[in-house]
């Protein structure tokens, strides 16, 4: 059982990276987005036919699907991008689909519907991290979301997180104030993408194999719904949303009833978790956290004021 | 030299022509007031020359360059600024974050052309210089209207007179050369009037042109330097706010025409 925790948290990690790519785009921007599978598929692909067709070690591969997944992100955002809403949902939906599908029929590059095996584990340093013995595998896996979680988070703090959410707020005025929408858009988008892509690295090392199956349009909706349940907009609670998403999906078997409770149950559990979050806490469990620029300056400077 | 002007400016939806070949004009350090009845063609207008619509046919010239289609972000940084007429604040976010959006371009990279690549370093290491820099900024003007007090709010909770403030500071802090306003008075009680007709002089007391629409005679009559009347898409007249209050096509324009 404790095998299995340790399960559940290296899966949180890996969808951890991207739903916080899902929070700049959703939380950030305000681009309902839900193509995250089609990214997570790229960046696993990527991985998969470089280790083991042309012998690239797995940490060279990690900025390879990176960057195919932002291109990827750039090649949809660009003609999607003024699109806004479910528009915008449908259109990300359809691409992630396609991914989906030519991964499915391009025999001679991705192996078809059975996939690419016999992926070479991660090696680092001569020490090869087993993704049986779990608890490397789980280290290297929290450290990729530690240093996406700086990143993000400093992202989301800095000038261009500000004119995000201010892209959210008002696009007209955003724009009229100097921000060039586009680019902004664009840019949120290629790299939600691309830390998707890495998500898709380090599960294809986990799962040492590939298929498309496991790359469908619940990967996306799930991402979202981690979103949404931890809170948009802020980086921590959508680490928090992920994990609980994950503990929910293997409670049966992490208490032993997974031949009482069927599988079906929950995806019930899913949609009755988000109906009443939907009613009781729209802003997710955390909630949006608001930077408020100087607030403890001003704080100071009223103490001052009374002294 | 017209700091702002539009050469026989038209912009037709269809069969619609929502203003007709008006050669509108902005001096530089004067308040220039646009009224008409509704549905002249103020905003319309005024959208083709921020850049938030592009004109049918004709031209606009700001500082003696065509800038005809440019995008709006582009004419932000180039010194135009303006406000809307039903409010678009960023409402999720602070006071003081409405007004550091505005400064958004201009930190960081001060002639925002060259080292584009250079300045992404730059930023990364720099970001609390930038942040405070930013602040200052706001924060002065957050002072010159009185809402400094504010800053920590969110944009959705303040009074509309205050929100109405607000924008017009966020619009302020990209350091514009020319102000549009678009119906700043909308709402406002007569005190609150006041008040920001004192605002506006004060803002062209800066330095700063503002060109604005208004539907309040008190207001476009007392601080207009020259007045520029639409109706039906025409321009009908335009001059100083005492040639104005006299001209028949403007009286008829608002209040009809005497039947004989």
């Amino acid at each position: 059982m404790f095998n299995f925790f340790l399960l559940i948290l290296i899966y949180t990690g890996i969808y951890s990276l991207m739903s916080m790519g899902q929070n700049l785009m959703t939380g950030y921007t305000g681009m309902l987005s839900l193509c995250q599978a089609g990214f997570f598929a790229i960046g696993s692909y990527v991985t998969a036919i470089l280790t083991t067709r042309y012998g690239f070690s797995f940490w060279a591969t990690i900025p390879l699907s990176a960057m195919m997944a932002a291109v990827f992100g750039i090649l949809i955002g660009l003609p999607t991008l003024r699109l806004k809403g479910d528009y915008l949902a449908i259109a990300t939906l359809g691409f992630g689909e396609i991914v989906r599908n030519v991964l499915n029929n391009w025999d001679s590059l991705t192996g078809g519907p059975m996939g690419i095996q016999r992926i070479p584990m991660v090696k680092f340093f001569g020490f090869t991290i087993n993704p049986y013995k779990k608890i490397a595998f789980l280290v290297m896996v929290w450290i990729f979301v530690l240093v996406f979680y700086i990143m993000f988070e400093r992202l989301g703090r800095s000038r261009m997180g500000r004119a995000l959410q201010a892209i959210r707020d008002d696009e007209i005025a955003a724009e009229a104030m100097g921000i060039n929408t586009t680019k902004y858009k664009v840019w949120a988008f290629a790299i939600g993408a691309a830390a998707a892509g890495v998500a898709g690295s380090l599960q294809t090392v986990y799962s040492l194999s590939v298929t498309p199956a496991s790359y469908t349009f619940m990967v996306s909706v799930l991402v979202l719904c981690m979103v949404v349940l931890g809170g948009m907009g802020n980086f921590a609670a959508v680490i928090l949303g992920t994990f609980i998403i994950q503990l929910i999906s293997y409670f049966p078997q992490l208490v032993g009833l997974s031949s009482v409770i069927p599988a079906q149950f929950k995806q019930i559990l899913f949609g009755l978790i988000l109906v009443c979050m939907m009613i009781w806490r729209p802003q997710g469990i955390i909630g949006t956290r608001s930077y408020m620029v100087g607030k403890n300056r001003v704080k100071m400077e009223a103490a001052d004021e009374l002294a | 030299m017209n700091l702002l002007e539009t050469k026989e400016l038209t912009r037709a939806y269809g069969g619609v022509i929502a203003v007709n070949e008006v050669s509108f004009e902005a001096q530089k350090g004067m308040i220039t007031g646009l009224i008409g009845p509704n549905g002249a063609g103020k905003t319309t207008l005024f959208n083709n020359m921020t850049g938030l619509d592009v004109p049918t046919s004709g031209k606009v010239y700001f500082e003696g360059n065509d800038i005809t289609g440019f995008n709006s972000h582009k004419l932000s940084r180039l010194g135009m600024s303006r406000t809307f007429q039903n409010i678009r604040l960023f409402s999720d976010m602070s006071v003081l974050e409405n007004v550091m959006i505005g400064g958004h371009y201009m930190t960081g990279n001060p002639d925002h052309k060259t080292g584009r690549f250079k300045n992404v370093f730059r930023s990364y290491f720099k970001m609390k210089d930038e942040e405070e820099e930013m602040y200052e900024h706001a924060m002065k003007l957050l002072e010159f209207f009185d809402i400094a007090d504010l800053s920590q709010e969110l944009a959705k909770n303040l009074p509309y007179g205050h929100q109405r403030e607000l924008e017009i500071a966020r619009a302020l802090a990209s350091s514009p050369t020319i102000l549009f306003l678009d119906e700043p008075a909308a709402g406002m009680n007569p005190q609150e009037t006041d008040h920001l007709m004192a605002t506006i002089r004060r803002i062209r007391d800066t330095g700063v042109s503002v060109v604005l629409i208004e539907h309040d005679m008190k207001l476009v009559m007392n601080i207009c330097d020259n007045i520029t009347v639409l109706n039906y898409g025409q321009m009908i007249a335009q001059g100083t706010p005492h040639e104005i209050k006299n001209n028949p096509l403007v009286i008829e324009a608002y209040l009809g025409k005497d039947e004989e």
